[in-house]
């Protein structure tokens, strides 16, 4: 492998876990945004979504659907896993979240630390301490081009990932409910005269993060082959990271940011010592957090308020 | 006198332990414009903001026509069919004045009323259709305020309540507004509308009610307010 | 007025169950319905128990709901004053050992280790109202500092104290310096960073930590060896402190140094000033408090009590590894310290009884240890915010925006 090649594969691997970084960092960034606090259950949510696909992907296989059915096994996999995160940080939501809206920030910031804690938990009781193996289903064959290569497997996660930013971006610019819910970010008393259903709008938003970041983690399944209980934590920190290097609040900022902490891990990775390399991460939250805390794409709405 | 679209009975609002309605008692007649005045603090804005239960009046009763609305949530309220242009026009600064308008209409469903609706105020401040595609936060002071009028008319309510109309604007545009508020009234819109200005309140008005910490101390025709001794005294600048 | 309450817990306990479903293992072969069926009945049982308790003492109160269950609790156990509280506690704090096993006195270290630690991350969270959640890095600083010192120049326990103490600060400023000004949430985002690269570090720079095999072989500290029987008999002698009670007098020692200090300050100036920058700060600058330092000095001086920790927990185990330092051990005095209550002393001294010491009871619950802290700190806040054991100034606080809470909504 020369020069170029090994470059163009970084960038491959680059843009790849900056999309899976992006997907995490968009329900940060969505939750943020409409109350203003930092979901710590997400990652915890992420994992969930990364069970629910091997459960659900193993079963498949073993019952032969998937050599029969590829494409629709897939569906169902991711299917089942969102919706089913969804419903679990619904629950979060009305259970860790609703009873704390008019509380101070701190118990609020501690109530969902402490259902991450719960979750997190919950999953090693439930799913063991060691790793779980996810199904290969896509094999290695792939594209080659210049030396680098790409898998079918990773064409379609990329895919995938970037219809799901599309429809997202879509569904918040353009539909009645996604301007409801960028309404009640930026003033839930007005809105809330305007008929707006507050709670509702709350709630779509916890279906939405979390539902893309269980797709993100059966990504990081298939890709990795491995899912494990405290899988959450490392990337909350840096799609967290990711959120606020694009500016928190904004969903554009939250795919740029994604891609640039995936790129710079990547990179690091490739070319310094790689057991360094989430200290850069966070190195960089705390440049960004220090010196422009709205982020790249931010306003400063959400930083005068925090 | 036409029926009251909205009655107050004996409300009072709380800030934390800031007793700042105490019992506040008013009737707007349907149809009517009606105006309450009274200095800066008086509890004029708190007055609107309680109809909306923003905060939820801890004592006393509300009717809107004819039904009690105190125990229901804002949303509620909101579907009820009353409005507000609040204090601090309150407009969704990173959303364009389309969007605003849109969400002035989230209540509704009916989308060719909609569309007629949104000629009808882009008729009436024809600056917002030039701005349609411009996010709230960057009009100007005046444009946000017919922005904010426009917003709450988008979902053709019965009752319109106003916060300052004319608070921070020129001259000359607060009497384009007040020109447009009665033609919005025309059409059928019982307004209430809270001011400093008096002046130009009482003019434009029917009713008048006169506010000082927290009570309602005058009421009476806008016209014969006008003339009144004490009113011209403390509120309209004149010895 | 109880059927509503009842709906509204009924609502609960669904979303609760959905919540618990991760805990069923299914499909694996681990799968046990009884497990999360369980916890769901403690925590509805609970929160039915808190309702019961609240309409049963209505008549008496005569409002419209009284004080629920965990009200009553907080409130028998904040009846007593202060200093008798205190001082009974370290009257049975010093028998304690006359009665127990070794086991048991282990137990009492860690649970004295965990009260040092929750006193620092007290002055942090507690008192200036900065959510740190990288407290842990400190304790890991005192613990390597200790041991470096000791293994490379053989320096004794009570000279590193103040080398430890210094370092420890120094951190505390380093990182407390560029989180000066943010607020809230980033805040804790930040602080869990950099206790993080702490540890990546520790894992890493293997030359002088030697990475994730850990340092060992410390010295015991020196000072008055107490044996209370077994082989070594009865004695009291000038040496290194070789027997699990002597350690246990030592910790003893610095975690009485440690709640003195903290009360000290919390009744001085400062805490007064820290207080002012929880409540308002902006406020607070404009009244003159010079915010920047005083929110230094909070992370110093929780950083100093912390490594202090740290190094008598070196010195005792006689090793330390980068895993001592994890994420979850924030947590845990996190929790400590909100049970407690935020900014109240003898409530975080009764927390970390009640949060180290009973699950060491309970071995069989170990795997549900965790779980039960995360599931305490969202309940506490839920219910009783203010911990079991309010400081007296918090607990107004709170309450007052509960009250115009209520307006709003």
């Amino acid at each position: 492998m020369d020069n170029t090649a090994f470059i163009l594969q970084q960038c491959i691997n680059a843009i790849f876990l900056g999309s899976i970084y992006a997907l995490i960092a968009l329900g940060y960034t969505m939750v943020y945004g409409i109350i203003e606090l930092i979901n710590f259950a997400h990652g915890e949510l992420f994992t969930a979504g990364a069970f629910i696909g091997v459960i659900v992907l193993t079963a498949l296989q073993s019952a032969g659907f998937v050599e029969s059915h590829f494409v629709l096994s897939l569906i169902i996999t991711f299917g089942l896993a969102m919706a089913y995160v969804a419903v679990l940080g619904v629950s979060v939501e009305h259970v860790a979240y609703k009873p704390l809206r008019n509380s101070s920030r701190l118990s609020a910031l501690l109530s969902a630390l402490g259902m991450s804690i719960f979750l997190s938990n919950g999953m090693m009781l439930a799913q063991g301490v060691s790793d779980r193996a996810y199904p290969d289903v896509f094999g290695i064959s792939g594209l080659e081009f210049l030396g680098a290569r790409i898998t079918y497997g990773q064409i379609f996660i990329l895919l995938l990932a970037f219809a799901l930013m599309v429809a997202l971006q879509l569904f918040v610019q353009k539909t009645k409910l996604g301007k409801a819910m960028r309404a009640t970010a930026q003033n839930k008393p007005m809105s809330r005269m305007l008929g707006i259903n507050v709670d509702r709008t709350i709630r779509t938003t916890f279906i939405i993060g979390p539902g893309l970041g269980a797709a993100a983690g059966v990504m990081v399944g298939l890709q990795y082959g491995a899912v494990r209980f405290d899988m959450g934590f490392i990337f909350m920190i840096k799609a967290f990271a990711a959120a606020i290097l694009g500016g928190i609040g904004s969903i554009p900022g939250a795919m740029l940011g994604g891609l640039i902490i995936g790129g710079v891990e990547v990179m690091w990775a490739a070319f310094l010592p790689s057991a360094w390399k989430d200290v850069t991460t966070f190195t960089i939250l705390i440049l960004v957090l220090y010196f422009k805390p709205s982020g790249l794409l931010g306003t400063n709405v959400s930083e005068a308020k925090v | 006198m036409a029926e009251p679209i909205l009655e107050m009975r004996d409300v009072h609002t709380y800030y934390g332990n800031i007793h700042a309605l105490k019992g506040i008692s008013c009737t707007v007649a349907q149809g009517d414009i009606v105006c309450l005045i009274g200095a800066n603090g008086a509890g004029k804005s708190t007055t609107l903001m309680t109809i909306f239960a923003q905060p939820r009046a801890r004592k006393g009763q509300i009717f809107f026509k004819g039904e009690p609305i105190h125990k229901l949530t804002t949303e509620q309220i909101a579907a009820r069919g009353v409005a507000q242009s609040p204090e601090g026009r309150q407009i969704f600064p990173r959303m364009t004045v389309m969007e605003n308008l849109e969400m002035g209409a989230y209540m509704r469903n009916d989308k060719e009323g909609i569309l007629k609706d949104l000629d009808y105020v882009f008729d009436l401040f024809p600056v917002l259709k030039d701005r349609r595609n411009q996010t709230g936060g960057t009009l100007s002071g005046g444009e946000q305020q017919m922005l904010a009028i426009a917003r709450a008319m988008m979902s053709k309510p019965d009752l319109l309540l106003l916060d300052e109309p004319s608070l921070g604007l020129a001259p000359k545009l607060v009497e384009r507004i007040f020109e447009t508020i009665i033609a919005i009234n025309k059409e059928g819109t019982t307004i209430f509308l809270v001011e400093q200005n008096a002046h130009i309140a009482l003019t434009n008005s029917h009713t008048g009610y006169v506010m000082e910490t927290g009570q309602i101390v005058l009421e009476d025709q806008a016209q014969k307010l006008l003339t009144n001794e004490e009113v011209r005294k403390a509120y309209l600048g004149e010895d | 007025m109880l059927a509503k309450e009842l709906k509204k817990i009924a609502v609960y306990a669904i979303f609760l169950a959905i919540l618990l479903v991760p805990m069923l293992g299914f499909p694996t072969p681990q799968f046990q319905p009884n497990r999360p069926l369980i916890v769901l009945g403690i925590l509805v049982g609970l929160l039915v128990l808190n309702l019961v308790v609240k309409f049963v003492r209505k008549d008496k109160e005569g409002a419209a709901a009284g004080p629920g269950l965990v009200e009553l609790v907080s409130r028998r156990l904040g009846r007593y004053p202060k200093w008798l509280t205190l001082g009974g506690l370290v009257l049975l704090a010093a028998l304690f050992p006359l009665a127990a096993n070794n086991y048991m006195i282990d137990v009492g270290i860690t649970c004295l280790i965990y009260v040092c630690l929750g006193m620092g991350l007290n002055i942090v969270v507690g008192l200036c109202g900065l959510l740190d959640l990288g407290f842990i890095a400190f304790y890991a600083v005192g613990a390597y500092t200790y041991s470096l010192l000791n293994l490379t120049f053989g320096l004794n326990f009570w000279a590193c104290l103040p080398i430890g103490i210094a370092l420890g600060m120094t951190v505390g400023c380093i990182i407390g310096y560029p989180t000066l000004k943010m607020r809230g949430d980033y805040l804790a985002i930040v602080t869990m960073g950099f206790g993080e690269i702490i540890r990546i570090v520790l894992n890493n720079w293997t030359e002088l930590t030697s990475g994730p095999n850990g340092l060992f072989g410390q010295a015991p500290p020196p000072g008055i060896n107490v044996s209370l029987g077994g082989d070594d008999g009865f004695g009291i002698a000038l040496g290194q402190l070789t027997t699990l009670p002597s350690m246990y007098y030592l910790i003893l020692f610095l975690a009485i140094i440690t709640i003195v200090g903290v009360s000290r300050l919390n009744d001085s100036r400062i805490g007064r000033a820290w207080i002012a920058i929880r409540e308002d700060e902006t406020a607070a600058e404009l009244s003159g408090v010079p915010t920047t330092w005083i929110k230094l000095l909070a992370y110093a001086l929780g950083a100093a009590f912390a490594s202090v920790a740290g190094g008598f927990f070196a010195a005792k185990l006689s090793y330390t590894n980068p895993n001592f330092f994890l994420f979850m051990e924030s947590c845990i005095v996190l929790c400590i310290v909100v049970l407690g209550g935020v900014g109240s002393i003898p409530g975080i001294i009764v927390a970390a009884i009640v949060l180290i010491a009973v699950p060491e009871v309970f071995r069989e619950l170990e795997n549900y240890r965790m779980l039960a802290f995360g599931a305490i700190m969202t309940i506490m806040m839920i219910i009783k915010p203010e911990g079991l054991i309010p400081a007296a100034r918090r607990r107004r606080e709170l309450h007052e925006a509960e009250l115009s809470a209520q307006e709003e909504d």
